[in-house]
């Protein structure tokens, strides 16, 4: 018996030190960062080939906001022929304030692809300024920290044409990602683009305070099918809510990316993002040493925003009214926000004839007459 | 020498599937008194673990070697990143030490995490309900406050097990989720920074707020309170009397009791320190980490922390070792992911190390028999 035991662990002993030697063989691995760090700091700063890095929020293989930016970043590594790195699944919080650091130990730009990066972004930013920061979503700019992000307000609100021409009983669920302003803009361009063309609709909102999470997602979304909503938007990354909407034959909206194949029968169109040419510009700019930091906010006119494909139920009237009034937002000859727009409880907000500042869109705090749902205060 | 032991249910399912293999030329049992094994059996789990997850990797196309190498490197291979892996490992230490105490007398405390958050909220309290304090007084009074809250989160479990006998498992489970809740209430509702824009947390501490950071880097002074812990930790166990006691009513409730040992007495102070320690861990985070109190504070500190225990067998000084190793994993765990890897991967490794120490906790308790003559 002693003999088989002394078997049994020279077996273990010998996948230990199978062990031992691959932490062994990392050595060499050990000195490249390090070196990165030493070159960058002591020779001017001449890019030939730019190390470009993506932190992400959720995982390329979500379908929807993360699966935009990842196609963004593959637009970039073909026109540079380089190969970015990506640390997906990077919680907000401490724990991205680590990995944008490490990232900007050796890589020239880093794009940190969430509202919640923000602060991460700023303080790994002041330790490294020699590094290009581009920030998503998020309002705090620095010398060597960009914004940018898409007008989701202009696909918003002709996702809504869409939604209140659609509509039966004129009652539509939204699934809201967190109560911030992006999102609530977006709802409110939704609602009111459904009410240019069905000023009885209602849209219920609820808030599901998860960017990627599909069994929630899911969730909220059946809460809201369940008070018999028969058309649900979602302003999350991935298509659980359209799918659960699809079970029960209610059309549906997703938000970011192209879902139509997912749900076939019930897509109707939704909001997408085009990072991909923007991208480009900005390595270029960082490679040309013309980068300066800045705030971008482009709509369909740029294209960094449009919508979906229509699904191939959606009658095609109202693809033809959509797309009119697309060319008019294109054209200018449309805003979204132009007054009178009356908040939930029914006071004048925005008066007749007057637009809301860029600004005051950003910090969206409040919700339009005809939705249905809280902002948190 | 064939004696058996048959002792303990396990052991009569064991034996029937297993005589029928009468060829073999020994027999596998079950000895519930045999004492587990040495301290070489967590090193062997891990080592399985590794070998397991090696072949995974390798599925994916990516040499093992060089994988763990960069997980390596990037958790120990570096100043930044030692320094970053002591940063995950003090509240995984704190938090470990908590569960560990409980598990002494069998109470199996689940909710470190729940008291972690309790912990975090009690010491954010601090700073929106008193935010006139002189400077240097924030610190320690948010220390308080942290344990406190964490000591009364723990409580909540602790009563309703001394005086009802509910069960300590589920109760402190739930109460996790209650602590999540609760933190999401306040960072979603009243205490959101008005300037935030409407993202779920809290002002920026202001820095008499925040816990003092080693040298350039995040390592915060909570290191050093983390070490103390586990050095008083150590001697209440081993040295006093009531570290006796507990050690006594851990091994044997019944014979405890009759010794005059009061269970109940020993239940609520074992909880209220097990949940005061998440709760210190809890205000470290948001006072030396996150400088807020906001969603998500934790990613699931206080359950990790179970493992940190297990792997050190309930000893803090292997504790340091074992939060440190698990700390480094999980810095390691991204740092993989910026050679290609998915984040999975260190969810993974996390899983199978788990998996291969339960297992080999288990696989200790059996022993191999050799069979000498035919049939018995």
């Amino acid at each position: 018996m002693k003999k088989l035991l002394g078997l049994f662990l020279l077996i273990m002993m010998f996948s230990i030190l199978a062990a031992c030697s691959q932490e062994s063989a990392s050595d060499p691995v050990k000195e490249e960062p390090a070196k990165a760090v030493d070159s960058e700091s002591t020779e001017p700063k001449k890019i030939v080939k730019p190390r470009v890095a993506f932190v992400y929020i959720g995982v390329p293989g979500d379908g929807g906001w993360t699966f935009e930016h990842d196609k963004g970043r593959e637009m970039v590594d073909e026109t540079f022929s380089i190969e970015s790195t990506t640390v997906e699944n990077v919680p907000e919080g401490p724990d991205a304030e680590r990995v944008i650091e490490e990232l900007a130990q050796n890589h020239d730009i880093i794009f940190t692809t969430s509202f919640g990066y923000m602060d991460p972004t700023v303080n790994v930013a002041k330790k490294y300024p020699d590094v290009v920061f581009m920030h998503a979503t998020g309002y705090k700019t620095a010398e060597n920290i960009g914004t940018y992000q898409g007008k989701g307000y202009e696909p918003g609100y002709l996702a809504g044409v869409a939604a209140g021409k659609l509509t039966k009983n004129n009652k539509i669920g939204y699934v809201g990602a967190f109560p911030i302003p992006e999102v609530i803009y977006t709802i409110n361009a939704f609602t009111l683009g459904a009410q240019s063309v069905n000023p009885n609709i209602e849209v219920s909102v609820v808030w599901s305070n998860t960017w990627f999470d599909p069994a929630t997602e899911r969730q909220a979304a059946i809460s809201l099918l369940d008070e018999g909503v028969d058309l649900l938007a979602n302003y999350q990354d991935s298509p659980a809510g359209i799918q659960a909407a699809a079970e029960r034959g209610v059309w549906g909206m997703g938000n970011d990316s192209d879902m139509g194949h997912y749900v076939p029968e019930t897509y109707v169109t939704n909001p997408v993002l085009n990072w991909g040419p923007y991208y480009v510009e900005v390595v270029q700019s960082v490679v040309d040493e013309t980068w300066k930091s800045g705030a971008a906010l482009n709509g369909l006119k740029e294209g960094m925003v449009d919508i979906a494909p229509f699904g191939k139920n959606v009658p095609q009237d109202v693809q033809d009214l959509v797309n009119a009034k697309k060319q008019e937002l294109i054209d200018g000859t449309l805003n979204v926000f132009t007054g009178p727009i009356k908040d939930q409880t029914g006071e004048i907000k925005v008066a007749d004839g007057e637009t809301v500042s860029v600004e005051d869109i950003l910090g969206m705090n409040w919700f339009v007459e005809g939705v249905k749902g809280t902002i948190p205060k | 020498m064939n004696q058996k032991i048959t002792a303990g249910q396990p052991s009569v399912p064991m034996k029937k599937g297993l005589r029928r293999f009468r060829s073999l030329p020994f027999r596998i049992e079950y000895d519930p008194h045999k004492k587990s094994g040495g301290w070489w059996i967590p090193l062997l789990s891990i080592g399985a673990a590794l070998a397991i997850c090696a072949l995974f990797i390798a599925l994916n196309g990516m040499n093992p070697a060089v994988v763990y190498g960069k997980m390596l490197q990037g958790a120990f291979g570096s100043s930044f990143g030692f320094s970053e892996t002591l940063v995950k490992a003090i509240p995984l230490l704190l938090c470990g030490l908590g569960v560990a105490i409980a598990y002494r007398i069998s109470i199996w405390n689940i909710g470190a995490e729940g008291q972690l958050i309790a912990g975090a909220i009690g010491a954010t309290a601090v700073t929106i309900f008193a935010p006139n304090l002189p400077g240097p007084l924030y610190i320690p009074v948010m220390m308080l406050a942290g344990a406190a809250a964490g000591a009364a989160w723990g409580l909540l479990t602790a009563i309703p097990r001394a005086f009802f006998q509910v069960n300590e498992l589920i109760s402190s489970l739930m109460l996790n989720y209650i602590a999540l809740l609760l933190l999401d209430y306040f960072v979603f509702g009243p205490w959101r920074d008005p300037e935030g824009f409407n993202f779920p947390g809290t002002p920026i501490f202001t820095p008499s707020q925040m816990l003092a950071t080693i040298g350039g880097s995040r390592l915060h002074f909570g290191l050093i309170f983390a070490l103390i812990a586990v050095a008083v930790f150590a001697f209440l166990l081993s040295k006093t009397r009531w570290g006796y006691e507990l050690r006594l009513l851990g091994a044997n409730p019944s014979a405890a009791a009759y010794s005059g040992i009061k269970a109940n007495k020993h239940i609520l102070i074992v909880m209220m320190i097990s949940g005061g320690l998440a709760g210190f861990a809890g205000m470290l985070e948001v006072s030396g980490t996150a400088h807020r109190l906001m969603y998500g504070i934790s990613p699931g500190y206080g359950y990790t922390a179970i493992i940190i225990a297990w792997i050190a067998k309930l000893n803090p000084w292997a504790m340091i070792v074992s939060s440190v190793f698990i700390g480094g994993l999980i810095v390691g765990g991204y740092s993989v992911q910026t050679i290609g890897l998915p984040s999975s991967m260190s969810l993974m490794l996390q899983g199978s190390i788990l998996f291969c120490l339960i297992g080999g906790e288990m696989l200790s308790k059996y022993r191999l028999k050799r069979v000498s003559e035919e049939g018995k």
